[in-house]
């Protein structure tokens, strides 16, 4: 198991290389050019020119890559093009957000759906069962942003409940960051609710007409021990797959939620850092979300073979 | 204790910290304006950079020497008085008694001499008013010169500019950064301090009332007389959605929008608690701009022909719908200011199709596709290329709309490369009112060849007469030139003026005190 664990994280360095190598060109290779953003409206070709060179984009793209890269390995991911931040604490500042966004959702989308899949499956065909998979259908249906508007019509604008938009730090007051938290994580979780009832229904009814099953009931175990502790366990494997891309998702891609509920995330950084052709700060973003899917995947392994002991690496 | 007592003492504890969490930031909150503004602040250098965003927080944060007001006017700020010689070649300003940087060290005239040179080797008024200057000098703590080569009516004009890039004040010590390298100190001596420590690009930018500030006497006008800071604290908050700006300002989140999308106008109209305020009358202006370097805009007689295809309508109505939200305006120099006239327009931009056609014949249009730039991401240009596309064919022209993001459009927009081969023909854009009320400051009549903005124009004539109109210290005789150049703008076209269009802010009505000016400003405002 160490050993597995071992080569796992060793594993992450060519990909991490790989993904940087990849975003280096592909952003060099997308039409845009920081320098003409930064120099105006009013700039001419001579001041685009010399943006360029104080920004470090003239020299030849190998030597380019090969300083940045030098300072990356040594936990320098330069200065913003615009902010004139550094990267890391931008990144830093976003981090929080994003995160507690992203825990929110998932804890919710579990609580709700794993419950709501497993009822399903055991009272298949019944009116349940159809409500909970037409509902499914219909989280998958209604993009995020329209959810995202009539909860706040009806929570913010009518009801005043929630604040309309906005985050708070967790050091400024739990209330006040959970107030903010609880609609875009309503209007996020309800995609990954439908994704993940289905997904419980379907494991929890493969599971449920298996012979270790019918033998638990056999020995006269009641319902609820034999779904949770026999049928749920065994169901879990993929169920956990999901959740874990499900964070690995929302890491870095809840950025129509964050716009929608103007929440200051690591996805409306990287869209504004995109737009604005801010290298620096795409590169390091990009890389941190490749590593994040990369631990995030070695997680679910690990815990795989907590739900399922047969399973050895 | 019995379970339904417990949950009687939660629910009761629960309501006084909730209580406490409404009730403790209240005072805070009525002395802060929360603003969305139109775009995030990035750059905090307005000099460095002529992104309207850093303008308006240079408003914020420093002060100017001279500032319009309401009327147009350029009037002192910073200075207390100025005298001219009889021959007009020496100027010489003296600053307010009391004006001091926020970290307390009082303002000198070394201070000034040192920031109009940084600004004035930015920016392109700067640089043709310095052309003009032998030399500034700094004589005592207070005073300080300009001594001239020839006379120019450019001094005030220059130093009052109201736009990017205006000439703010900064310490030497930041005044003697290079124009091409950011500051990276934030020390002005404007009404508000900018907290750098609370500064979270993507979310807000937070700056808050300098005490020390010693406004002008009189009332506050425009860009000009007293800056009174009112509210404690000025919150810009990065809100990019639109209609979440709307909803938040419908719940009373944030006090004020500064760009509000024309759909949603309607809406927050109707709303109690909203009002609309014009906050720049002089509005802006679309332009379509040509690349004169290449086929078919290399030619004149073809750029002339466009006056013909276009009409100022279809654009503004594409974008703005609402009649009451533009201005058909035939003034390159934007009508209500001095220099507006109509002069040379009889005829023109009325989609005289026929016309259009004619004179591309006569001009030998060999059918050349114009690659036309659109941008697809800034809502107040969007609809333009569209329309462009659709009048210029009919026209005679053969078009070749490509769609771009804005970044993409400013980056190709640089390069003279031949329009197949990676270039372009036109594009559109929007300009302040505030940066081309005259031949000098609108930057797209410079015609200077190489050293012109992109679209490249080479026309001695016309620079003939922006420098004749930067000698002229008269106002009538300024305004004579300034319909000569419109003429020659007409034969020898750099750019389309395709009308002005002007959309109110949106804000609480429990705020009052917002200036009608061509930036966004917060001294003055109140909120009640």
């Amino acid at each position: 198991m160490w050993g597995y664990l071992g080569r796992r994280v060793l594993s992450t360095i060519p990909v991490v290389l790989i993904v940087a190598v990849l975003i280096f060109l592909m952003l060099r290779l997308t039409p845009g050019d920081p320098a003409a953003v930064i120099a105006g409206d009013a700039a001419t070709s001579a001041d685009v020119a010399e943006v360029r060179e104080k920004l470090g984009l003239s020299g030849s793209i190998f030597k380019q890559f090969f300083i940045w890269a030098g300072h990356a390995l040594q936990g320098d991911f330069g200065e913003s093009f615009f902010y004139k931040k550094s990267v890391a604490s931008l990144i830093a500042d976003r981090l929080e957000p994003t995160l507690a966004l992203s825990v929110l959702t998932i804890i919710l989308a579990t609580l709700i759906a794993v419950p709501l899949g497993t009822i399903a499956a055991y009272r298949q065909g019944s009116w349940i069962d159809r409500g909970v998979m037409g509902l499914s259908v219909a989280g998958f249906s209604v993009p995020v942003f329209v959810i995202g508007y009539v909860l706040i019509y009806i929570f913010s604008l009518k009801l005043g409940w929630f604040p309309v938009q906005g985050y708070q730090r967790l050091a400024d007051g739990f209330w006040g960051f959970l107030q903010r938290l609880i609609l875009p994580s309503l209007a996020l979780a309800i995609v990954f609710i439908a994704l993940l009832a289905r997904m419980t229904r379907t494991s929890v009814l493969e599971v449920l007409n298996e012979d270790y099953v019918r033998t638990a009931r056999a020995k006269g175990l009641p319902n609820m021990k034999v779904l949770v502790f026999h049928a749920l366990r065994n169901a879990a494997v993929p169920i956990v797959t999901v959740i874990g891309i499900s964070i690995a998702t929302l890491l870095g891609g809840v950025v129509v939620t964050e716009s929608v509920f103007n929440i200051p995330g690591l996805g409306r950084l990287t869209v504004d850092a995109v737009l604005a052709r801010d290298y620096p700060t795409v590169q390091a973003v990009i890389l941190l979300f490749s590593l994040a899917y990369v631990l995030i995947n070695l997680v679910i392994d690990v815990i795989y073979t907590v739900l399922d002991p047969r399973i050895r690496y | 204790m019995s379970f339904m007592s417990l949950a009687k003492r939660s629910a009761l504890a629960a309501a006084v910290v909730a209580a406490s969490v409404i009730a403790l930031p209240a005072h805070a909150q009525q002395n802060t304006l929360k603003v969305v503004m139109h775009s995030d602040l990035k750059i905090v250098d307005p000099i460095w950079t002529t992104a309207y965003i850093s303008r308006n927080y240079g408003y914020m944060v420093y002060d100017t020497l001279f500032a319009m007001d309401a009327n147009n006017e350029i009037k002192p700020q910073m200075v207390d008085k100025y005298s001219v010689s009889a021959d007009q070649l020496t100027w010489t300003f003296t600053l307010r008694d009391g004006l001091m940087w926020h970290d307390d060290k009082p303002v000198t005239a070394e201070d000034c001499v040192a920031s109009i040179k940084r600004w004035a080797a930015k920016d392109s008024l700067g640089q043709k008013m310095n052309s003009f200057v032998k030399e500034w000098k700094a004589v005592d703590a207070k005073t300080f010169t300009a001594t001239l080569n020839s006379p120019t009516g450019l001094v005030l004009l220059a130093l009052g500019k109201p736009s990017s890039n205006v000439p703010f004040m900064m310490p030497k010590r930041i005044a003697e950064t290079s124009p091409n390298e950011q500051i990276k100190e934030y020390v002005g001596s404007g009404p508000f301090v900018f907290k750098a420590d609370e500064w979270k690009p993507g979310d807000k930018a937070v700056f808050v009332k300098f005490a020390k500030y010693k406004p002008r006497a009189e009332p506050a006008s425009g860009l000009a007389g007293g800056k009174v800071a009112k509210v404690d604290r000025v919150e810009w908050r990065a809100i990019p959605d639109a209609q979440t700006a709307a909803n938040a300002l419908v719940a009373g989140e944030i006090d004020m929008v500064e760009d509000v999308k024309s759909e949603l106008l309607p809406v927050l109209e109707k709303d109690p608690n909203v009002k609309m305020f014009n906050q720049n009358p002089l509005g802006n202006q679309y332009v379509m701009r040509f690349n004169a370097l290449h086929k078919p805009f290399d030619n004149p007689k073809i750029r002339q022909a466009v006056f013909m295809a276009l009409n100022q309508e279809d654009f503004l109505k594409a974008v703005h719908g609402d009649p009451k939200y533009y201005k058909l305006c035939n003034a390159l120099f934007i009508c209500g200011s001095p220099l507006a006239t109509d002069k040379g327009m009889e005829g023109l931009l009325q989609s005289n199709f026929k016309k259009s056609r004619e004179m591309l014949a006569e001009a030998k249009y060999d059918g050349t596709p114009v690659v036309l730039m659109h941008s697809t991401d800034l809502a107040v240009l969007t609809n333009l290329a569209p329309v462009a596309k659709s009048l210029l064919e009919k026209g005679g022209f053969k078009v070749d709309m490509q769609s771009m993001d804005w970044q993409s459009l400013v980056a190709r927009r640089a390069k003279k490369d031949p329009p197949n081969a990676g270039g372009w023909n036109i594009f559109l854009t929007s300009w302040v009112a505030a940066d081309v009320l005259n031949p000098v400051g609108t930057a797209f009549l410079n015609s200077s060849c190489d050293k012109a903005l992109f679209g490249w124009p080479c026309d001695e004539k016309m620079e003939q007469l922006r420098d004749a109109f930067a000698r002229e210290t008269d106002p009538a005789k300024q305004k004579a030139i300034a319909e000569q150049v419109q003429l020659r703008y007409l034969e020898v076209p750099t750019h389309v003026h395709l009308g002005q269009w002007n959309k109110p802010v949106a804000l609480r009505k429990n705020i009052d005190g917002l200036l009608a000016a061509p930036v966004p400003v917060f001294w003055n405002v109140e909120k009640k």
